[in-house]
């Protein structure tokens, strides 16, 4: 009797961890999919195995979070010296930090301002979430560090939340202070429509609409939640096709070894 | 201990005092494992290499780790930005997690496939049960950590099971807070433990793995080694089989840590803990989504935190539940039906954990349980009464050098 082709068994082994995996996998979509609102998928240059950050858009991505979000959002996790894996020099990032201030003490031991510096981390608009709420009839503008890994698709989530300032239906209520988003969980949200046709201007000349503000600071979000994706990614290539070979050769290796065996 | 000759003059000095080199080469060298194992037995030693990873990455991570309410959750995150290939050493950790449970529960189900937990494995199948315990108990503790807000109600809800205990129930969870509510106490004893018990998980890692070298591997057809020729020396034939095991599960390792790195995680743990405000669903990970369903079908609190501690429970006593003497599945036709659907049944409850409780799933999370209990606690004990298993082949040799199906090996040999 002959033995059956190795082949096969690989086959029936890939098959039933496919099975298995998929059960696995199926399970969680299911459990993304319990949210209501869908917003749309867009291409990002940063999504995929090999996606990159887009520096142009970064830098303009920056640029509408100082001259719009900033005014209530922190981002506190950031230190200004991080500005330089987004291409900027550290003349360009001593200036960008010596626009804000910090406490420190000085050498009698009061508490004085100086400017900040590139070492410092980004200075939130408020002191404390009691201060951002009374400055915001009650709400909290979070902070936007890990603001894209800490919802569900992010990326997406955001830039659908930033467009998604629609005219209310007639039925719908608007609280004062709220405000109506057909993307937000509840639709009604405390912060107002931020981005408005040429809200900044870039200083590349592209045309500021809300669509393209809007990707741009998603852009730059995305990195300041993950400034270690672009190095995670290229490791992992390099990681993955080093265990490839790995295994390719074990397998042969196993095969030779396992012959006698198997043909006795 | 076996003859083994060295050569160099210094291993043979120490080994004629302390004969580790002997041990060595008898338990991991020589050692006769059945020649007839699928890769269904690899997940064993990558557990083993899992619980490993897991340490080393777990002992770094801790040194740049600050257990403080005030500082755990920006402590996590200096990790990820500036400590170097900090991101790398918490991404392996905080998926190693997920794949030690995926690598464990296939190594479980394939002891029950298989009947890996009968005489005279019982022990080793206890001691496995025991380490499962305690990985779960590591993996609760440790997701605790980061303090994001699924960590903390996370860790609120599991406490809060305990005060379903009869009179002493509140003062237990007093008691496992170090407080009135978590908080940096509770944080504090969750850390100590969650760096000591892995520990613990080794001592018992040992304990298993000196109860399977007593009598070796059980084997796809479940019939005892008969002698040499069944059987194969675990090096070079099995060290090469589970490399190429390691290759094939490092691969898909790395594929998730370094390019969804997320993907099992909840996005709730990048927002830091605020008792003030709950999350919509508190979901824990995905591993315990199974017991989770259980414990929300049983209506009364304290009926479901017995439900959920039972379905482990049961576990630790099926070798005496299950009657039959033929193991593998391979000859039990009945037996091999339900094993499929005990399996559809745990990734229904796994679903269903994840699920809001209510309306349909409610019902399903009950019918899903029944069964649970039901093929442990009814099915095992009584099946062997009904179903008629196929002819065990004479012995592991013949199977495996004919190549084709044991039974038709057997056929054969009973024509010749």
């Amino acid at each position: 009797m002959k033995a059956k082709p190795y082949w096969l068994k690989i086959k029936r082994f890939i098959i039933q961890s496919c099975t298995i995996l998929s059960l696995f996998f199926s399970s969680q979509i299911c459990f993304a999919a319990g949210e209501k609102i869908t917003f749309p998928k867009l291409d990002w240059s940063f999504s995929g195995i090999t996606g990159t950050f887009d520096r142009a858009s970064q830098q303009r991505g920056l640029q509408v979070y100082k001259e719009v979000c900033a005014g209530c959002h922190g981002m506190r996790l950031l230190a200004y010296r991080n500005l330089k894996a987004i291409g900027y020099n550290d003349d360009e990032i001593k200036a960008f930090a010596s626009e804000n201030s910090v406490n420190t003490l000085n050498d009698d031991g009061e508490v004085v301002e100086r400017e900040a510096r590139p070492s410092d981390k980004f200075v939130s608009p408020y002191p404390n979430e009691q201060a951002a709420r009374v400055a915001n009839g009650g709400a909290y503008p979070p902070d936007l560090s890990l603001i894209i890994k800490a919802r569900s698709d992010g990326a997406n989530y955001l830039h659908a939340l930033l467009t998604g300032y629609v005219d209310a239906p007639d039925e719908q209520k608007i609280p004062d202070g709220m405000y109506y988003n057909k993307y937000y969980p509840g639709k009604l949200i405390g912060m107002p429509q931020p981005l408005y046709e040429d809200g900044v201007e870039y200083a590349d000349g592209t045309k500021a609409t809300p669509d393209q503000m809007a990707k741009d600071v998603t852009a730059f979000l995305a990195w300041a939640a993950e400034p270690e994706m672009e190095d995670r990614k290229r490791l992992g290539i390099s990681v993955i096709l080093f265990l490839l070979v790995l295994t390719i050769l074990s397998y042969f290796t196993m095969k030779q070894i396992w012959a006698p065996i198997k043909n006795r | 201990m076996s003859k083994a000759k060295f050569k160099n003059p210094v291993v043979k000095w120490i080994d004629h005092r302390l004969p580790i080199f002997s041990f060595m080469d008898h338990e991991l060298n020589h050692y006769p494992t059945p020649k007839n194992l699928n890769y269904f037995w690899n997940f064993g030693s990558l557990a083993g290499i899992a619980l490993v990873t897991m340490i080393i990455t777990g002992i770094v991570l801790s040194m740049n780790y600050t257990a403080h309410v005030d500082y755990a959750f920006d402590s996590v995150e200096r990790i990820m930005r500036d400590v170097n290939h900090g991101w790398l050493i918490r991404y392996i950790h905080m998926n190693g997690a997920s794949f030690f449970f995926i690598v464990v529960y296939i190594h479980i189900f394939r002891g029950l496939y298989y009947g890996s937990y009968k005489a005279p494995r019982e022990l080793l199948w206890i001691l496995g049960v025991l380490i499962l315990l305690l990985m779960m108990a590591t993996a609760f503790m440790g997701y605790v950590l980061p303090w994001g807000q699924m960590s903390f109600w996370g860790a609120t809800v599991i406490t809060n099971l305990f005060s379903a205990i009869p009179l002493v129930g509140e003062s237990i969870v007093t008691w496992l807070w170090g407080g009135f509510s978590v908080d940096n106490s509770t944080l504090n004893r969750f850390f100590s433990l969650h760096f000591v018990l892995p520990f613990v998980i080794v001592g018992v890692v040992i304990l298993h793995l000196v109860a399977l070298h007593r009598f070796g591997s059980n084997n796809p057809i479940g019939i005892d080694v008969k002698g040499t020729q069944d059987t194969l020396p675990f090096n070079p034939y099995y060290t090469i089989k589970d490399l190429f095991g390691l290759g094939v599960f490092l691969t898909i390792f790395a594929a998730a840590v370094f390019f969804f790195p997320n993907f099992m995680g909840h996005p709730d743990n990048y927002i830091e803990a605020n008792p003030m405000v709950t999350p919509a669903h508190i979901v824990p990970e995905w591993y315990f989504l199974p017991f989770y369903a259980i414990l929300r079908a049983i209506p009364d609190k304290l009926g479901g935190v017995l439900f959920m501690f039972g379905s482990i429970a049961v576990l630790f006593v099926i070798p005496w539940l299950d009657r039959s003497s033929v193991r593998s599945s391979q000859f039990r036709p009945i037996f091999k039906i339900f094993f499929w659907i005990l399996l559809a049944d745990c990734v229904l409850l796994g679903y269903l954990g994840a699920m809001p409780a209510e309306g349909i799933y409610v019902i399903l999370s009950r019918i899903a349980t029944a069964y649970y209990f039901f093929h442990f606690l009814i099915l095992f004990p009584l099946l062997p009464y009904i179903e008629k298993t196929k002819p065990l082949p004479i012995s592991i040799s013949e199977p495996v050098l004919s190549g084709s199906s044991p039974a038709s090996a057997f056929a054969f040999r009973e024509k010749k």
